[in-house]
């Protein structure tokens, strides 16, 4: 399946099938990360359940130094 | 104590977290600041470099309450999108909007800053507004129901210090609502009159994180904003034009 994370084209295997299970594949679940899928925000709870499919537009962000 | 919607801090110096030489430095700064308000901003991650430690990870974040802002956003709609995404961690209730119009001098635009504050208000958010040091505008930010009003000293990252202390002591004068001085911000002495003035924190950055040494500043600034604070609650003596003596000018045993 291929879907564009932020920005770039990528692609993750079948056999990755939800939110939860991408961050996982990105080694980012243990991290800060918040999701937005086809620019719809998702609460943290809602990654497990959250499915993707081809095409997908997914926007990974964390917090990063600012003032 | 310094009350911002539902928080209470006793501290009333708020840290930014960007460009310290590297995160132990960072973290020393943070320890000695005694800050309790730390802020920092939303963006894309690598995903390709992952495994790079994210300055979170270094900091017991449950000591502090978080503030991100929106930097970066150039529009209302850009602002409510990344506070949405920063709320979303679960981690913040509060937003510093911060709406750029100028890449140059890096000021606010108020049209879309007054925007996206009203939306993020109605959203049930805890805004604090990064303004310039419009009079008016402060009070029209305060009326849609700010929780703060957050007037920059001078242009981010500057450290040419409070430019107009007259608008800004107008500003802390009308308002209902926590006054913090929020960039520019240069020196301890600039932190201090911010204080004296009545300001009710500082919101500063660069002045620590910049600093040739950034530990020992942000001990300084720690001390300058009690210092000033202290000073604003004790009431300063009027000025005058000519001397008046401390010495009594009776019982003088010459002449």
């Amino acid at each position: 399946m291929i879907l564009t994370v932020n920005g770039d084209q990528v692609e993750v295997p079948n056999t990755v099938k939800t939110i939860a299970e991408l961050l996982q594949h990105f080694e980012l679940n243990n991290k800060v990360v918040i999701v937005e899928k086809n620019a719809e925000i998702l609460e943290k709870e809602k990654h497990a359940e959250t499915l993707i499919s081809d095409k997908d537009k997914i926007e990974l962000v964390h917090f990063v130094g600012g003032g | 104590m310094l009350k911002i919607g539902n928080h209470e801090f006793s501290s009333r110096l708020l840290l930014g977290t960007g460009k310290y030489p590297d995160f132990e430095i960072q973290k020393a700064a943070v320890d000695v600041s005694g800050t309790e308000i730390l802020t920092f901003s939303v963006r894309r991650m690598n995903i390709f470099e992952a495994s790079q430690p994210n300055f979170l990870e270094n900091l017991d974040i449950s000591k502090y309450t978080l503030l991100p802002n929106t930097a970066g956003a150039k529009t209302a709609e850009e602002a409510v999108r990344i506070a949405k995404l920063a709320k979303a961690s679960g981690l913040c209730d509060m937003i510093k909007v911060e709406v750029i119009g100028c890449q140059k001098t890096l000021l606010p635009d108020p049209i879309e800053t007054l925007k996206a504050s009203e939306q993020l208000l109605k959203e049930g958010f805890i805004v604090l507004p990064y303004t310039s040091d419009d009079v008016l505008l402060a009070r029209r930010l305060e009326e849609l129901g700010c929780h703060a009003i957050m007037p920059g000293a001078s242009p981010i990252g500057s450290g040419q210090g409070i430019i107009n202390p007259l608008n800004l002591s107008f500003i802390i004068e009308q308002a209902n609502v926590p006054v913090i001085v929020d960039a520019g911000i240069g020196t301890p002495s600039d932190a201090a009159i911010a204080m004296e003035m009545g300001a009710a924190g500082v919101l500063l950055n660069t002045a620590v994180s910049g600093a040739d040494d950034p530990v020992k500043m942000a001990r300084a600034m720690r001390l300058a904003i009690e210092a000033g604070r202290l000073g604003f609650e004790a009431g300063r003596i009027p000025k005058k034009r000519y001397a008046t003596a401390s010495s009594p000018l009776e019982g003088m045993s010459i002449g």
